[in-house]
């Protein structure tokens, strides 16, 4: 792409423009990053030098008090063990949901653009749709089922439910990945010999890497990040973090702790921010991955 | 797997096979017979059925109706892994995660052959092929043309009863696309293995085959060495399709002058009678009526020194519209009957466009077809 | 050759080889239609029965829909989902496609800046709602910042104020999702082609003359993509208005996902709460199935 400062006039109007583009850009960044600063300083500020200064005022004296607290005692409605239990539940039901509806995800993208039958089309239209409703409209049913199933309020019944309402999306990312896998190669596998499981783990597998990581790490931050479900479907010490924090920073009993609002705040933020981190790029495509489904 | 007969264990006969999916009909009763050792070329348009019907014999599709044998064992039900085939495809399909080795020697660890077997099987290709020094990479560091010699080495891998060959050549460039070509063909004087070979290429078709299958709309328009075909085209689309610059058609008028059958040519200015070889009886009743004259280009040349010595040829000025040099011939495009003709004359006639010429026209070959059926009249 | 030779039948073991990927996909598309398609029919079902705490299948018609648009609170949602969406989208847009073409310019820290613009995509709703609301705290937050500066009259209270609480979701929102459409644009000028511009140049066009005609037309698709994104974000915004506001104060930043919460699950009014949830829906595919039509239709004109 072109630039058009540099298509300018020459000389100082061009030195001019890219001082002003990167002056708007830098501007912005500051502003995109205000908010992770304001959580990190408050949350390493005592109570009282936060009700003395201001927002973006650097800590004078850091404690890691807050972040003890919002990690092992602080309390949400009556139980005070700190958010801890709820980090780990996250833990225990994200991970088991992301690898399933990978794995399922990669199945059926597998079987609909290289095992292609008559009305697979159909069925994959069918299936899209998943990606498009608002889950409220499935809420209420979902709460009697998982009732029934004996599932309510577990870690299983949450996996089920991130699992049913993930495949959609997993199955999109590995169908458009797939597609520009040539037919030809499972046909000349299936002439070599190799069966439908055969080519799949030792000839489509071994191409998945760079999806994979896009669909984990997709899976992994929807699932984490989730509130919706997990406000709906889970009770108690099992509630996923992000339930938890919600609860705590809006708690209207007691003395405000907004430090200790904020180092919760940023244990619930880590994971995903620890994989945007180290795999953003793979997150970015993700997202653009994502957009095809509207 | 038993192999019946050592003779025929190549061979292949395709018996009325139809192929339809929901209401259409993309092959119409096809029957094909190939000997073991052949090497059948199934050429045509984009659209003709060629490649369906070599997925059905490769069993990746399945059979409408009629059937299908290999080496005398109807393999109608079989999945393609018991069939005793190999297939190379047009986009070569290697399996980019694994090496040339692990490509080649693939369908044998599937079928769990010894690693004795695999290690023989591996030399004999790598030498075949001459390709030993490329075993260790990956296809993503091969050129167009080692990729498909490794395609070409995984069907040999198995040593198989029939090779089937989609289109392979056409993601090569023009130059790769003809050594390549020869090598198919050495590959297939040294082994010796039944060959049907899929292309629309019918430069490919005439330079490979033993045997040509001409199809059209999903049906068999011509079967035939590539000579026969050439020469003797069943109908006015094989006669187009095979030959390049392809053959001239000229609409006209069957007349009855001295004595002979023939027909009424005027380039515009003068018009002229053209007779037709005797041996075309079906001319008779259509005097007076429209054919069309087929005659390739290479019939109408410059004046050849040897026409004297031709009793089947006539000699006629023609006005010249476009030179095209291609090296060894010059192609010169005259008017017809109103339609343009291509003809083929030596580069030393020197022909300028606008200037007329004379030229020569060999009538041995001519062929006429019927406008309405367009089926050679014979 | 000519003997009929037997025809060997297909073995078991093929036959289920050859049915392996429908029955892989089974449980898929078996999941699907009871989870997605059941469960829209049920709530359907739900919706025109008089369920309260409990589901009771005593049909009484449209009964809900319409006590649903008797209700005050509903139609706070609605004005509030308007607001919101519209002012959601609109930010994100022009955010997302001015910083777009500005990363454009051959920025050399493109790649750090990019990762600062779209980090917060990357963070949950509640962290985002939580941060954002200690930020806009009316005593301790931006308001006390202000007024340390030098302005000890300024006011900065719309967390608390009913009349403009839900700005402050549009506040939060933008800022979570405006670098998500940033990567949208920057993905498509990346992809336009190179030479439409130069040829442009030849002719005599200036820069800003190229973006506007050429370049953000070219765009269109993006738009396209990033308007639906959005709005489903917009319609389905829950967690944002329940960590950043509650739905308050009171219920002037309510939105139809929290009203369908709050119906459904905590004031037990099950009919109620499936009426908002089918109107959800059908606001979903009210805005979708049109733009999908019209983009369609587009596509095969031109």
């Amino acid at each position: 792409m072109a630039d058009f400062v540099r298509a300018d006039s020459a000389g100082g109007g061009r030195a001019l423009g890219r001082i002003v583009v990167y002056g708007l850009l830098i501007l912005v960044a500051l502003y995109y990053l205000m908010p992770l600063f304001v959580m990190l300083t408050t949350s390493i500020k005592t109570l009282e030098e936060i009700r003395a200064g201001n927002l973006i005022a650097l800590p004078g004296t850091v404690t890691f008090e807050a972040w003890a607290k919002a990690w092992g005692s602080v309390c949400t409605g009556a139980d005070c063990s700190g958010l801890k239990n709820n980090f780990w539940s996250s833990v225990s039901f994200v991970l088991p949901a992301v690898v399933i509806s990978t794995l399922i995800g990669a199945f059926n993208g597998y079987v609909l653009t290289l095992w292609r039958f008559k009305g697979s089309d159909l069925l994959f239209t069918t299936m899209l749709v998943g990606c498009f409703i608002p889950f409220q409209v499935v809420l209420l049913p979902m709460a009697q089922t998982l009732g029934w199933l004996g599932l309510a309020n577990t870690t299983s019944g949450l996996v089920f439910v991130h699992v049913v309402y993930g495949l959609a999306f997993t199955t999109l990312f590995f169908r458009n990945f797939y597609v520009s896998v040539p037919e030809e190669m499972v046909k000349a596998a299936r002439i070599d010999g190799a069966g439908f499981f055969t080519i799949f783990w030792r000839i489509i597998l071994p191409l998945s890497p760079p999806i994979i990581v896009v669909c984990v790490i997709w899976q992994f931050t929807q699932i984490w990040n989730d509130f919706l479900f997990g406000v709906v479907f889970s009770g108690g010490d099992r509630q996923p973090i992000t339930v938890a924090l919600n609860n705590l920073v809006n708690t209207s009993t007691g003395v405000k702790e907004y430090n200790v609002d904020m180092a919760a705040a940023i244990i619930a933020a880590l994971p995903t921010l620890f994989v945007y981190i180290v795999a953003g790029k793979y997150f970015v495509r993700g997202l653009t991955a994502g957009s095809v489904k509207g | 797997m038993g192999r019946p007969g050592v003779t025929d264990m190549g061979s292949l006969s395709i018996r009325n096979v139809v192929k339809r999916y929901g209401n259409v009909t993309i092959l119409k009763s096809i029957d094909l017979e190939v000997r073991d050792g052949e090497f059948v070329i199934l050429v045509g348009p984009s659209g003709c059925g060629k490649s369906t019907l070599l997925n059905m014999i490769a069993g990746l599709d399945t059979v409408s109706e009629g059937e299908i044998a290999i080496g005398g064992r109807v393999v109608n039900n079989l999945p393609p892994k018991d069939r005793d085939i190999a297939m190379v495809f047009q986009s070569y399909a290697l399996y980019p995660t694994m090496n040339v080795r692990d490509n080649i020697l693939f369908g044998l660890r599937i079928r769990k052959s010894s690693p004795q077997q695999m290690e023989e099987a591996l030399a004999r290709v790598a030498k075949t092929l001459q390709m030993e020094h490329l075993l260790d990479r990956k296809p993503s560091q091969l050129s167009g043309g080692q990729r498909q010699r490794v395609a070409m080495g995984r069907a040999l891998a198995r040593d198989p009863a029939l090779f089937l060959f989609d289109e392979p050549l056409s993601n090569l460039d023009a130059k790769l696309r003809v050594d390549m070509r020869t090598e198919i063909k050495l590959l297939h004087e040294r082994v010796k293995t039944t060959i049907v070979y899929v292309t629309h290429d019918q430069i490919e078709a005439m330079t490979l085959g033993d045997r040509i299958v001409v199809m059209k709309e999903g049906e068999v328009r011509q079967v035939g060495t590539p000579q026969e075909v050439y020469d003797d085209p069943a109908d006015l689309f094989v006669a187009g399709f095979i030959g390049s610059p392809s053959m001239n058609f000229i609409r006209c008028t069957v007349e009855s002058r001295g004595g002979r059958l023939g027909v009424a040519l005027h380039d515009g200015g003068g018009s002229f009678f053209m007779p037709a070889p005797p041996s075309i009886g079906g001319l008779g009743e259509r005097v007076g009526q429209e054919v069309i004259l087929g005659i390739r280009p290479e019939q109408i040349t410059d004046k050849d020194p040897y026409a004297g010595a031709n009793p089947h040829s006539i000699e006629q000025a023609a006005r010249i519209e476009v030179v095209q040099p291609t090296g060894p011939d010059t192609l010169v495009l005259i008017h017809l009957n109103g339609t343009p003709v291509t003809c083929r004359v030596h580069p030393g006639a020197n022909p300028k466009a606008g200037q007329s010429m004379g030229l020569t026209f060999d009538l041995s070959k001519l062929v006429f077809f019927d406008p309405s059926t367009e089926k050679r009249i014979r | 050759m000519n003997t009929a030779a037997p025809v060997p039948r297909r073995s078991a073991l093929d036959a289920v080889e050859a049915a392996l990927p429908k029955i892989v996909l089974g449980p898929t598309l078996l999941v699907s239609l009871v989870f997605v398609y059941g469960f829209i029919a049920w709530t359907a079902i739900l919706s025109f029965t008089k369920s309260r705490l409990l589901p009771n299948y005593e049909f009484v018609g449209f009964y809900q829909y319409v006590t649903l648009f008797e209700n005050e609170r509903w139609w706070v949602a609605l004005k509030n989902l308007c607001v919101f969406g519209g002012l959601f989208i609109f930010f994100c847009l022009a955010t997302g496609l001015i910083l777009a073409i500005l990363l454009d310019q051959k920025i050399r820290a493109e790649g750090w800046l990019r990762s600062i613009y779209l980090y917060p995509m990357a963070l949950s709703f509640i962290v985002t709602g939580t941060a954002w609301k200690w930020i806009l705290n009316p005593g301790l937050g931006i308001e006390r910042l202000v007024q340390q500066a030098g302005f000890p009259g300024f006011t900065f209270d719309w967390l608390v104020n009913p009349q403009m609480s839900v700005y402050t979701v549009v506040i939060a929102g933008v800022w979570q999702s405006s670098g998500f459409v940033m990567a949208l644009f920057l993905a498509g000028l990346r992809g336009i082609d190179d030479s439409v511009i130069k040829a442009a140049q030849v002719d005599g066009a200036s820069m800003p003359r190229i973006y506007w005609s050429i370049i953000i037309p070219t765009l269109r698709p993006v738009f396209f993509s990033a308007v639906m994104i959005l709005a489903h974000i917009a319609i389905k915004s829950f967690d944002l208005v329940m960590a950043l506001t509650g739905g308050g104060p009171g219920f002037s930043s309510d939105m139809p996902a929290t009203f369908m919460y709050a119906f459904g699950f905590t004031r037990n009014q099950i009919g109620l709460g499936a009426a908002s949830a089918m109107m959800m829906l059908m606001t979903v595919v009210a805005v979708i199935v049109p733009m999908m039509y019209a983009e369609v239709r587009r596509n095969r004109r031109g």
